[in-house]
């Protein structure tokens, strides 16, 4: 479908609200303590779900014995794979993101049967009548492991006396591609310079404050299941079900309560939800599980290491030539949402720099831990990690300044739109759409005083003060296609309902769909009922990830709630004898503009083509207030930005401290400036963790060594900066409201620009950080080093 | 099953006579056998705060007690905030007009924190409700807008007071 134009409808009747910074439609609840988490469902019967898990990294099971378990009072049962293989169509659970590059499938088992791959792998489920309970008989299933060598290390893994992840596995080398564009070689051996260097690069999880949970309800008299699930993805969730149960999709409803943050691992379906669902079909009575943190530290996917070698050529301007090299990417022990992480790693590396060839060569090597599947950001704060530490390397080795050689590589303008010869996962070449990026670069300097800095550093460090600067500017495609599915309806109430595939977990996805489809309907948010993540409430859905909704809901959400206002405006035209173009909505009325009292409300409107048997609809028109949008997009919108980040590194401690934190920031049309405000911070404050605090460790023999909020660090706030952020605002040519996605966007370039800041702070010591996080003691040796 | 008590707790003005498994956190007890499910479990090991009550006045993880322990005091949950059914506190509302939260699940430690710290300081600095908040984790925020809101209800606090 092409982009039609869908104008806000403007004047008294709702347009003043997009682009407003109204207040949302969720917190008035959530404020107040009623809110409705997965956790908070309630069921007067419910029993209690505890995991056994395998503490191990890699083992053989020999047996389980569940007896000891099964006596404690107020156990009702303990299942493993063998009791749910009767219900089960399938015994794995599919993912469905396909690609050529798998040289094996790795899907991971309901529970695990024969092997296990990593710890926090769970092999049985313990049900019992409160959690206590069930997790005091979890403790007593006894599990006769042999133990077998775990692989750790994703570059060991791809040794080729390796141990195996898997026993049955020829290789630990899950999937391998090669992304390229221009002639490398050519271009290599005819550079001026040609530098090098390698990355590390390390992500840890999600950690949203509420952890995943489920509660399975069966109805055996209908014989449907409905499960709650803190899912970022209600429909993709059914889907799974259907394919493990093998029922048809009227017998499986998932629904998403309020979701207590996602941020990407809670878009997986895990086998915690099958087994749930199982357990109480079982059982007969509904079944409640609920993670907690540390079940959230080893067995919700993460995103972890990267292994990056890479050489840039330049010439002696620092125009790029060409940049090659090869990634090990750390996949985990089971594919739990395709190869796309580490596909998105390599797919944006050059992506806001014009240079003419490229190639990265990737594998994506098994290892011995929970799946790695995208964090916020997905993949891509590493690839402009790489870019932009590579253009601090060339442009420190040829004595360019560092913005100076950004200047000269950056796409400019004019070539906008460009056609990149790299193709995202749905096999369409990428095109940079909108956006200015040289000049959203200028001016993120000019508000950090750039020119300025050179005379800043050199007085601190007549003082005995080390700071630094580091810009980095970033490329995201948002706005995943190919659709989201929106419904919008009058009900004969009055109230418009909207239902859709969209998934809502802290974005403000309902307030945002509320403004839209507010905006054409009267401008009363209140009057606006929305349903997201209710696989029942729209027949197909997609859900929360890849800053996708906005651009793909949003969308879909403006073209059925136009087609409902022209169908209420003809219908009531009729009513009132009046001609559409005289008509407006406002105050739950279509009413004639400067007659208020002609109006007719619109709950009788829905009621009069809602159908009264035996009397024909008004002037024929189609039944029912609703329609539905699904807005098809394949291309993604290019989001584009530049932090410029100033710090000062106290020697003595390792302490980074924020000075200055300019955030530059093109997302597009802004549908509610607070909220884009608050993406766009939220998203910094988590990079700023994955550059200074966030390591998930695991030792040599792939045992987890942080798995509390004591060992795994979280940004707080004393720690976080105060932002100087502004927005371009290059409308998307590719839907019809302009929109770009914006919730992954504030984190993308952060951890580029901070290390960036902190090597310049210590650029005396001739520092040189090629890995993030950094913490305080690796800096202060760095120091140590330096000085020597 | 374990071994119960009864004990009797004032929680948002309203007295709970009831058995409780000795075990029960008092986090637990008020989730799941008072169904007060505004309160939080974010970690359940004391560090992410979701779970922050108050406590006699006093700001407590519920997470770390033990609901014998709250037996004969009186305690407040993000469900006792708000003066009366239609009407905010201006610290809730203060939340609400600056975006002090997103998927709102760290709200409930976010609020008695600061409805503490606003009692005893009513004139902070930034620096100060930063401090103040540091034992509460946001993933969504940045904090950003919690820091205002606090300080915006901190005005709205002092005028009201003054008036």
């Amino acid at each position: 479908m092409a982009p039609e134009s869908v104008t806000p409808a403007s004047g008294s009747d709702g347009g003043s609200l997009f682009g407003r910074s109204v207040r949302r439609i969720e917190d008035a609840a959530l404020v107040t303590g009623r809110g409705r988490f997965v956790d908070d469902i309630r069921f007067p019967d419910a029993a209690h779900a505890a995991f056994v898990r395998s503490p191990h990294a890699h083992a053989t099971i020999r047996s389980v014995d569940v007896s000891l378990a099964s006596k404690v009072k107020g156990v009702l049962a303990v299942f493993t794979l063998d009791d749910f293989r009767p219900l089960l169509a399938k015994e794995r659970l599919a993912v469905g993101l396909p690609s050529p590059s798998y040289r094996q499938e790795r899907d991971r088992p309901v529970l695990a049967g024969a092997e296990v791959v990593h710890v926090g792998e769970p092999v049985a489920i313990v049900i019992a009548e409160s959690r206590y309970i069930a997790e005091d008989a979890s403790a007593l299933v006894e599990i006769d492991f042999d133990l077998l060598p775990a692989v750790a290390d994703c570059r060991a893994a791809l040794a080729p006396d390796a141990p195996l992840v898997h026993s049955d596995s020829p290789h630990n080398e899950l999937a391998a591609f090669e992304l390229a564009y221009g002639d490398v070689e050519g271009t290599f051996a005819a550079a001026p310079h040609v530098f090098s260097d390698t990355f590390w690069q390390h992500r840890g999880g999600s950690h949203s404050i509420e952890g995943r949970g489920c509660v399975a309800v069966y109805d055996g008299v209908r014989e449907k299941l409905t499960l709650f699930s803190s899912t970022q993805a209600a429909h993709s969730a059914r889907d799974v079900l259907v394919d493990l149960l093998g029922w048809d999709e009227t017998r499986i409803r998932v629904r998403t309560p309020d979701v207590g943050g996602g941020f990407g691992p809670k878009v997986v379906f895990y086998q915690e939800d099958v087994s749930t669902a199982l357990a109480t079909m079982l059982i007969g009575r509904p079944v409640r599980w609920a993670e907690d943190r540390r079940e959230h530290f080893i067995a919700s996917t993460q995103e972890r290491d990267q292994y990056w070698d890479v050489e840039i050529a330049v010439d002696d301007d620092g125009r790029v030539l060409g940049l090659r090299g090869s990634m090990i990417h750390d996949h985990g022990a089971y594919t739990a949402r395709g190869i796309n992480l580490a596909y998105n790693s390599a797919l944006v590396v050059t992506l806001p720099y014009d240079i003419p060839a490229y190639r990265m060569g990737v594998t994506l090597a098994l290892t011995n831990k929970v799946p790695s599947t995208p964090v916020r950001g997905a993949g891509h704060p590493q690839g402009i990690f790489v870019m932009e530490r590579m253009l601090d390397r060339a442009a420190t080795e040829l004595g360019i300044d560092r913005a100076e050689i950004r200047r000269r590589n950056l796409v400019p303008a004019e070539k906008i739109p460009y056609e990149r010869p790299l193709k995202s996962r749905g096999d369409t070449f990428v095109v940079l759409d909108s956006g200015d990026y040289p000049a959203c670069m200028e001016e993120a300097l000019r508000r950090c005083d750039y020119d300025g800095f050179r005379e800043r550093q050199a007085r601190a460090r007549d003082e005995g003060r080390y700071i630094g600067i580091g810009v980095a500017n970033y490329v995201k495609g948002t706005g995943r296609g190919p659709f989201e599915s929106v419904s919008v309806k009058v009900g004969t109430s009055g109230r418009v309902l909207v239902h859709t595939g969209a998934a809502a977990m802290g974005q403000s996805t309902r307030t945002m769909l509320s403004q839209i489809v507010a905006g054409q309907l009267g401008g009363d948010m209140d009057l606006v009922e929305v349903v997201t993540g209710d696989s029942d409430g729209v027949p197909i859905g997609i859900g929360g990830s890849a800053s996708r909704q906005t651009v793909t809901a949003g969308s879909s959400a403006a073209i059925a709630a136009t087609e409902v206002r022209e169908k209420l405006l003809a219908l009531a035209a009729i009513m009132l004898e009046a001609s559409p173009e005289d008509l407006e909505i406002a105050g739950g009325d279509v009413r004639v503009k400067g007659v208020p009292d002609m109006k007719v409300g619109l709950g009788k409107l829905a009621n009069s083509v809602g159908g009264t048997p035996g009397y024909t609809l008004p002037g024929g028109i189609d039944p029912g207030m609703e329609a539905t949008g699904n807005f098809l997009v394949d291309d993604l919108t290019f989001c584009n930005g530049t932090q410029v980040v100033e710090v000062e590194v106290d020697i003595e401690t390792g302490r980074v401290t924020f000075l200055n934190y300019v955030v530059r920031h093109d997302a597009g049309i802004q549908i509610n400036p607070m909220i884009v405000e608050g993406q766009v911070i939220g998203g910094a404050a988590h990079g700023i963790g994955n550059a200074l605090y966030e390591w998930m460790g695991y030792d040599e023999n792939a045992q987890p060594i942080t798995t509390n909020f004591a060992e795994y660090l979280m940004i707080t706030a004393p720690e976080m900066p105060s932002f100087d952020l502004s927005h371009m605002a290059s409308p998307s040519p590719l839907n019809p409201l302009g929109v770009k996605g914006v919730g992954e966007c504030g984190l993308v370039p952060a951890t580029s620009a901070i290390i960036a800041a902190i090597e310049d702070a210590l650029s005396p010591f001739g520092a040189r950080l090629t890995h993030s996080p950094v913490t305080p003691a690796e800096l202060v040796a760095l120091v140590h080093a330096g000085a020597k | 099953m374990g071994e119960k008590r009864e004990i009797t707790v004032s929680i948002n003005g309203k007295t709970y006579t009831e058995e409780v498994e000795v075990r029960f956190t008092l986090a637990d007890f008020m989730r799941q056998q008072l169904g007060l499910t505004g309160t939080h479990l974010g970690c359940e090991h004391g560090v992410c705060g979701a779970c922050t009550i108050l406590f006699d006045g006093q700001s407590a993880r519920s997470c770390l007690m033990l609901a014998v322990q709250a037996n004969g005091h009186e305690i407040t949950t993000i469900e006792g905030i708000a003066p009366s059914e239609d009407e905010l506190h201006p610290l809730q509302e203060a939340f609400r007009d600056n975006h002090g939260l997103q998927c709102g699940f760290c709200t409930p430690g976010m609020l008695t924190t600061l409805l503490e710290f606003l009692r005893d300081n009513p004139d902070p600095t930034e620096e100060e409700v930063r401090i103040a908040i540091s034992g509460n984790l946001c993933r969504c925020t940045g904090y950003q807008g919690i820091v205002a809101a606090a300080l915006d209800a901190a005005q709205r606090l002092r005028e009201a007071n003054g008036a």
